[in-house]
């Protein structure tokens, strides 16, 4: 398909779909705009009516409110902490059993692989994994809480295997003539090699810690607060009261004008990161649809 | 260590005993599967049981009395489970009829894009609302619909209405920001597996398909379409069966719920929660989501073999 005339049709087929892309892109970006416009806003000039392309009256006093606060400062601490630590444990945990049965010799590799593909389809469901987690394991109210119980999916745990079954056999048959074990050749030959897999395992991983609230409300017993559960607060009190915009202190800052400012700190980090991450789990959702 | 020992997959210690080192990186990963699957899986059983919370965790689940399909029969005649049953169906259905092929053209269209620039930019921010919390999206909803919200502004500025609606307390408008909600933060995500399919068709089938006449629409029509055909069957199933179990929507349903507009969103998940976490009655709400669990492997099974029958693709 080298350089030719183009068509009548095909100039008004183009300059359509281009309009239709652009519109697509305002209507996906404008929500972000917007939330940051407003909360750069002065909360009681908000109050007046929306700000739709610029601040009216340009402000900080909704970061500076926010900043101070004790509960988000922790939620903040809570949620970035779970995040770190849960995905690279989650990702290693994962990781160890994908490589596990891509190697073919493996003792019980069917079992296992069985074993995993059920608690894709099946589960226990949300009561009995609560009272798992609360009443055997009385892991509530525990930062553990939301590590554990998080170590493992199955669907990550496909997607890895598939990568792994890539590499191929000759690299690990070299090292282990040289004495390496399977736990050596796993982290010093094997994870290495798979860095892009690593990379989009641990981002869905992260994206799901950092925006969990649920299991912090059932397990958090009020100690764990994390930055979503504190906007889910901040919604669910918006709803409670008929006036969502009402003052909630001396501070001249408005309930409204505080979700504003929560909607952008907890969402700011991701936006930053995934375009970062972007050529990696392209590659690794399309290496996880493959069907074997 | 000669490769012939572990071709053989004899169970025997002694080849248990050379693996021992892979299996210290699976067998963790095998407990923690019977841990927290398969343990939940035998409490299941409670659905079948009036379970005692003071009976202590253990005797709970083991001691607690027979009821038989009492509490499926109870379920079953609550009107409240047939509402939050229907809405489940009803939204998951309309989210189908509308995120589905959105994604599809979505997908055809960016790969007529011709300049590669402006394409990568496109996908890259249209996968962004999929990274981004139910809780923001639900939260921005409640800013832009509120009384004095940005849509109700720009509705009052150009005379269409003369007073504020009242968008979210009233039950008609919850399908449509349901609906609307889902395919913002989806469409993008959804369409990466047909941009793949479609970036795999041989070009030189549309290099044929020019050379024979045929226009943009033609070349849609009779080579992109056909050569995603299995792609769009196989996510087709997926999503049938996935009518049940549609994990994301519990977060939208319950943040975007209040006392007003209870009764339309109110879904399987929601209920659970409320009946199981908020009232504590454990064996009902296990019994609830065990009929979600069976419910959902049944239609992936019906999904599977109707497509198998009309169309020759399958899961399995």
């Amino acid at each position: 398909m080298r350089i030719r005339r183009k068509s009548t049709g095909d100039i008004i087929f183009d300059v359509l779909n281009n309009l239709f892309m652009f519109i697509v892109v305002i209507i996906t970006l404008y929500p972000f705009y917007y939330i940051i416009i407003s909360s750069f806003n002065d909360p009681i000039d908000l109050l007046k009516g929306p700000v739709y392309l610029w601040p009216r009256k340009f402000s900080v006093v909704n970061y500076i409110y926010i900043f101070q606060e004790k509960a988000i400062l922790n939620a903040a601490f809570i949620t970035v902490a779970r995040t770190i630590i849960g995905s690279a444990a989650a990702v290693l945990f994962t990781a160890a059993f994908a490589y596990g049965i891509s190697r073919k010799w493996l003792i019980g590799r069917n079992l296992f692989i069985k074993m995993a593909i059920i608690t894709m389809y099946f589960s226990g469901g949300l009561i009995p994994t609560y009272l798992l987690i609360t009443r055997f394991l009385n892991l509530a109210g525990n930062f553990l809480v939301f590590i554990i119980p998080n170590l493992f999916n199955a669907y990550n745990a496909f997607i890895m295997y598939s990568f792994f079954k890539g590499i191929p056999v000759e690299i690990e048959e070299s090292a282990k003539i040289d004495g390496a074990n399977d736990i050596i050749i796993f982290f010093k030959l094997i994870l290495p090699l798979s860095l892009p897999i690593l990379a989009t395992i641990a981002l869905f991983n992260g994206v799901w810690h950092w925006n969990s609230w649920f299991d912090a409300l059932l397990y958090g017993e009020g100690k764990l607060e994390t930055l979503p559960l504190y906007l889910v607060r901040a919604i669910q009190s918006a709803t409670a009261s008929a006036e969502a915009a009402r003052f909630v202190s001396t501070t001249g800052i408005t309930s409204t004008s505080i979700r504003l400012t929560t909607m952008v700190v907890t969402t700011f980090p991701i936006t930053i990161v995934y375009p970062f991450l972007q050529k990696y789990f392209v590659k690794g959702i399309m290496i996880g649809a493959l069907k074997d | 260590m000669e490769s012939s020992i572990w071709n053989r997959r004899k169970i025997n210690w002694k080849n248990i005993w050379a693996q021992r080192y892979i299996m210290i990186l699976v067998l963790p990963v095998v407990l923690w599967m019977i841990i927290f699957n398969y343990l939940p899986m035998l409490g299941l059983i409670i659905a079948f049981k009036e379970y005692d919370p003071f009976l202590g965790p253990l005797k709970g689940f083991l001691e607690s009395k027979w009821v038989g399909i009492d509490n499926f029969k109870e379920m079953f005649t609550d009107k409240y489970f047939w509402q939050a049953l229907w809405n489940t169906i009803y939204y998951s259905v309309l989210n189908l009829i509308v995120g589905f092929p959105f994604a599809i053209l979505f997908a055809i269209l960016l790969n007529e894009i011709p300049n590669m620039w402006y394409k990568r930019f496109v996908q890259t921010v249209s996968y962004l609302p999929y990274f981004i919390s139910w809780v923001f999206v639900i939260g921005y909803i409640y800013i832009i619909l509120a009384d004095n919200g940005i849509v109700n502004d720009v509705l009052l500025k150009l005379h269409i209405i003369d007073k504020p609606i009242p968008f979210l307390v009233t039950p008609d408008f919850v399908p449509p920001i349901v609906v609307l909600s889902n395919l913002w933060k989806s469409f993008g995500w959804n369409a990466i597996i047909f941009i793949a399919a479609i970036t795999n068709i041989d070009p030189t089938l549309f290099e044929a398909a020019i050379v024979d006449g045929a226009g943009r629409f033609a070349r849609i029509r009779y080579v992109t379409l056909p050569s995603i055909k299995p792609t769009i069957i196989i996510l087709l199933i997926f999503n049938i069966a996935g009518i049940m179990t549609n994990y994301g929507m519990f977060e939208q349903m319950y943040l975007l719920s209040n006392g007003a507009i209870q009764d339309a969103t109110e879904i399987i998940d929601t209920y659970t929660f409320k009946i199981g976490i908020v009232l504590s009655r454990f064996s009902y709400a296990t019994a609830v989501g065990l009929f979600r669990s069976v419910a959902a492997v049944v239609l992936l099974v019906w999904a599977n073999s109707i497509s198998k029958k009309l169309t020759g693709e399958s899961l399995y």
